[in-house]
């Protein structure tokens, strides 16, 4: 088997939290983000990361790149543990990964214009290079993402938001990387123009052997682009498996319960449609639950959900879960 | 008589780049106890509609036309009926309930002042009545809870209470804008079954506007598609979507990628959303369509097509559906 | 369906087309700018104020060290505003002529102001943004460091500087400047928070743009509007705060002067009938003030639409 591109294991991420009067002192109180999250990714593959709000998945992505700090090891190549450089070398790797962001106009300087904004990246990776070699680049990589060329000179705030975010890959894929996060990157746009963006990320996935990590919460976008597919739930991973897989049979409750909610633009399939309900809230990521966290909403839980935080596993299909497997309609009444 | 009918509304903005008009020449009619789903992409006018039919229109915007609600003409009719009939008859929900609940008082005062205030309960009245109203909305032990503050709640349970307050006064027609785009998935499908129920617990005409083809699918009679501000297509929800006949109706149901299909190209219609200061000439969606002649320089009528079915084209629909 | 290359092509370009030229977040200011009316009677304001400081001196008749002795003794009677002689406003106490005195005073005044402002552009704007930018502990340690340098009562520190160090324009520069950033150094710090969880910041940030690089391309030119907006109405209160240490007795020295000082000289001698010692020095005052707040309050209206 040839090394993964990417190999992320054991990431934990915890953030200290004070609450406002607590005196300099005080011992902050810890919030674990992300947990014990394994994946590897390879060269030219998309991992889609999915879950609800505050599943820690934008976490994970920033602690990939060290914008939060984290522990663990998230391994270059088989080799390189980008989480134990120091920041002079890592600046290396910056430009080797590069990120796409949720809000399209929010992600570019309203200052700047867009030949600046795409430009940015070259300036600081690829000092060597001329002002006529940098516009030349910016130029190309314009056309490549299809925005026209008399573009450059204006400001964000002129363009609608899909062209924003074909703006903000022009920025992500002008040093060249070799992996591009994508955390929400079509949610914030209209359902015609999502279908843009993702054929545009895929057309140049293709051409550049790009690999994505896909964060979403719609799983049916998921589904179009990913190789695979990560479930999370309260900074845990819940199941992993091929896309194909994991969307014809997946094994986790909370999987299932997942895909049951998605809306089907088809009345006839709304029709027939049986949701898996998810009882109570999202516990505090301050104060887990013992054992799997996704017990207190699980239809399945049982006592030794509460003892046991369940193992992934090994394999290509992961699913942390003591009783996986199809729930059935017995069980959700 | 249908409960809401508009006629020939048009919405416009003077803003400092001239003039947008957000909706054109829009009528549609609701009947009691009917869903109707209004489905459009930012710009298309939906929310600017249902803020006319409440009279909540930004102070530079001005509406023209006709809106009759169970027979009067509610379209700038003066503010003291139009608070009458907000209180009682049509409630809204919005897509971030914090923007309608106030953040410094407890959930039982808001509810009991609606009560108090608009039904002439008296206090212990109301309030027996809200805790029965959360119960509805099925918040869990809701006699407790009634005592918290809006941002005490999860976004979910918040928007449930906003359904609830909606509901305290059994209107006749609610309009639902976006009410599940902030939520998550799993609480999206709690609220719109929740909505399916009290529906039919409450018999309300219901007006759901929302982005999104799957909410509308699963929970609408009837759909109008909008874009640019005009009505591109109407039909009942099955043969809408079974057999769309607007190429943007079209377009936009191919764009969207389906849980239930693997291997289905999402095929994106190309182009930006227009520009509302200086839309195209003629239909709105001919810089972006795919069928689009010369003739569309000039808007199509709403035409009839088929029974129940009207469409805003010059193509026929066997061509587009082709 | 709708693959066909070329027609998306042909689509793009009818589309880009239909679009207008482009136009930066400052050109749409400027026009906000220039369509509100107190914003561009106080800029005229300013123009002709600045215009009088600049070349007034052209047209003076007499120098302001000058002594007029044939006024000299019957100011209240001779020394009015007069064509005939040359003293346009009139002359002061000791046969000096005004008009001469009050473009120099003008003169003072504003730069002290804009000497005061920008100390505060300069200092304020760098040490807010590092300490907003970096966070953290060192943001705790500069910013509580404001906070005990804002509770010394700043006027006995400027008055202390002034006697002990004499009464020099520069030691009133150095006192000036020493107070005027605190104020600014908060402003900008508060607004680099909320600047610094912008995602085009993060974006940077991803991109391993570097902390200096980012303040610098990043924060300041997102800041500018606000300190733009401080600094014009910080002028103001600069030569507010001199005129009052000029009032005490205790500004520039002679033979420089300032409004201040010459309002101080002209309110002492109101009394004896010499009313005009008072009026065209604080017409100018009152000018200036007035020319500052105007635009200030234009310039944030323009960078901040929301506001309104």
């Amino acid at each position: 088997m040839t090394t993964p591109l990417l190999s992320a294991r054991e990431i934990d991420v915890t953030f200290g939290t004070t609450r406002p009067g607590d005196m300099p002192w005080t011992a902050p109180r810890k919030l674990r983000a992300v947990s014990g999250v394994s994946f590897d990714l390879a060269a030219g593959k998309t991992l889609g990361v999915v879950g609800e709000s505050g599943c820690g998945k934008s976490t994970l992505a920033r602690a990939l790149i060290r914008m939060v700090p984290a522990s663990g090891q998230v391994l270059w190549q088989g080799d390189t543990d980008l989480l134990s450089l120091s920041p002079a070398a890592m600046q290396r790797y910056r430009s080797e990964i590069q990120m796409i962001f949720q809000d399209p106009l929010a992600s570019l300087n309203p200052r700047m214009t867009l030949g600046e904004i795409i430009a940015e990246p070259l300036r600081t990776h690829r000092r060597d290079l001329s002002r006529a070699d940098i516009r030349d680049r910016v130029r190309r990589m314009m056309d490549r993402v299809g925005l026209l060329p008399q573009m450059i000179n204006r400001y964000p705030h002129e363009f609608s938001g899909g062209q924003c975010q074909r703006i903000g890959i022009a920025r992500a894929l002008i040093v060249e990387p070799r992996l591009l996060i994508c955390d929400e990157p079509v949610s914030a746009l209209d359902v015609s123009i999502q279908a843009q963006v993702i054929e545009l990320l895929q057309e140049l996935q293709r051409d550049l052997n790009l690999a994505i990590l896909f964060i979403a919460h719609d799983l049916s976008v998921v589904r179009h682009i990913s190789d695979e597919v990560m479930v999370l739930y309260l900074g845990r991973v819940m199941e992993a498996a091929p896309a194909e897989r994991l969307y014809a049979a997946p094994r986790h409750p909370y999987t299932q319960a997942l895909l049951s909610a998605v809306p089907v633009p088809d009345p006839a399939v709304e029709r027939d449609k049986r949701i898996i309900p998810l009882t109570g809230d999202l516990p505090s990521p301050m104060a887990p639950p013992s054992g799997c966290v996704f017990r207190t909403r699980c239809p399945r839980a049982e006592a030794a959900c509460a003892a046991e935080v369940p193992a992934p596993g090994p394999g290509p299909h992961r699913c942390a879960c003591l009783f996986p497997g199809t729930i059935t309609a017995d069980e959700v009444a | 008589m249908p409960l809401l009918e508009i006629e020939n509304l048009n919405i416009t903005f003077d803003t400092g780049d001239g003039t947008v008009h957000a909706v054109n020449d829009l009528s549609l009619a609701l009947d009691r106890g009917e869903t109707l789903g209004i489905v459009g992409e930012s710009g298309s006018g939906k929310s600017q509609t249902a803020f006319a039919i409440l009279g909540l229109l930004a102070r530079n915007g001005r509406a023209t036309g006709s809106i009759r609600f169970d027979g009067d003409e509610i379209l700038n009719a003066p503010a003291r009926t139009l608070n009458r009939i907000r209180a009682e008859r049509i409630a809204i929900i919005f897509q971030d309930p914090m923007t309608s609940l106030n953040p410094y008082m407890r959930i039982s005062d808001q509810m009991v002042e609606v009560l108090t205030l608009h039904q002439g309960m008296g206090r212990r009245a109301a309030e027996a009545e809200a805790v029965r109203m959360l119960d509805a909305v099925r918040i869990p032990s809701a006699r407790e809870r009634i005592r918290l503050y809006p941002h005490e709640f999860s976004g979910g349970m918040r928007q449930r209470v906003m359904i609830a307050m909606s509901l305290l006064c059994r209107p006749d027609l609610l309009i639902a804008d976006e009410p599940t785009t902030a939520l998550d998935v799993t609480v999206q499908a709690q609220i719109m079954a929740l909505l399916q129920e009290l529906q039919g617990e409450f018999g309300m005409a219901t007006m759901l506007i929302t982005h999104d083809l799957g909410v509308v699918a699963g929970f609408c009679e009837r759909v109008t598609v909008m874009y640019g501000g005009r009505v591109m297509e109407r039909a009942p929800t099955d043969p809408l979507f079974e057999r769309p006949t607007h190429p943007y109706t079209r377009g936009l149901l191919n764009a969207v990628p389906r849980l239930d299909r693997a291997d289905e190209a999402m095929a994106a219609i190309p182009g930006n959303p227009p520009n509302m200061a200086r839309p195209p000439r003629g239909c709105p969606f001919r810089p972006r369509c795919a069928f689009a002649g010369e003739d569309c320089a000039e808007m199509p009528p709403l035409s009839q097509a088929g029974p129940a079915r009207q469409r805003a084209c010059h193509r026929t629909a066997e061509e587009v559906a082709a | 369906m709708v693959h066909d290359t070329q027609r998306m092509q042909s689509l793009a370009e009818r589309m880009a087309e239909d679009e207008v030229a482009g136009r930066s977040l400052w050109a749409d200011a400027r026009r906000r700018f220039f369509s509100n009316k107190a914003a561009v009677i106080g800029l005229a304001l300013l123009a002709f104020v600045a215009a009088f400081a600049l070349f007034g001196g052209q047209f003076a008749q007499w120098s302001n060290e000058e002594l007029d002795y044939n006024v000299m003794g019957v100011v209240a009677q001779e020394g009015g505003p007069s064509l005939a002689n040359g003293h346009y406003f009139g002359v002061d106490e000791l046969g000096r002529d005004l008009f001469a005195r009050t473009v120099q005073g003008t003169q003072v005044s504003l730069l002290v102001g804009l000497v005061g402002a920008l100390v505060a552009v300069v200092v304020g704007t760098i040490y807010g943004a590092t300490a907003g930018y970096v966070g953290g502990r060192v943001d705790a340690a500069m910013m509580r460091a404001v906070d005990v340098l804002m509770a010394i009562p700043y006027m006995f520190v400027l008055i202390l500087i002034l006697v002990m160090y004499g009464r020099s324009m520069i030691a009133l520069f150095v006192g000036l400047g020493l107070i005027s950033w605190l104020e600014m150094s908060r402003i900008v710090r508060g607004q680099t928070l909320s600047l610094k969880n912008r995602e085009f910041i993060e974006a940077a940030r991803a991109t391993g743009v570097s902390g200096v690089t980012i303040i610098r391309r990043h924060i300041v030119p997102n800041l500018l509007g606000v300190i733009a907006v401080y600094a014009t109405l910080l002028v103001p209160l600069m030569i507010l705060t001199e005129s009052f240490i000029s009032f005490l007795g205790l500004g520039v020295q002679e033979p420089l002067t300032s409004l201040g000082a010459l309002i101080s000289q002209g309110a002492s001698t109101m009394a004896y009938g010499t009313i005009w010692q008072l009026a065209f020095p604080l017409l100018f005052f009152c000018l200036t003030l007035f020319g500052f707040f105007f635009v200030g309050d234009g310039l944030r209206d323009a960078l901040d639409p929301k506001d309104r």
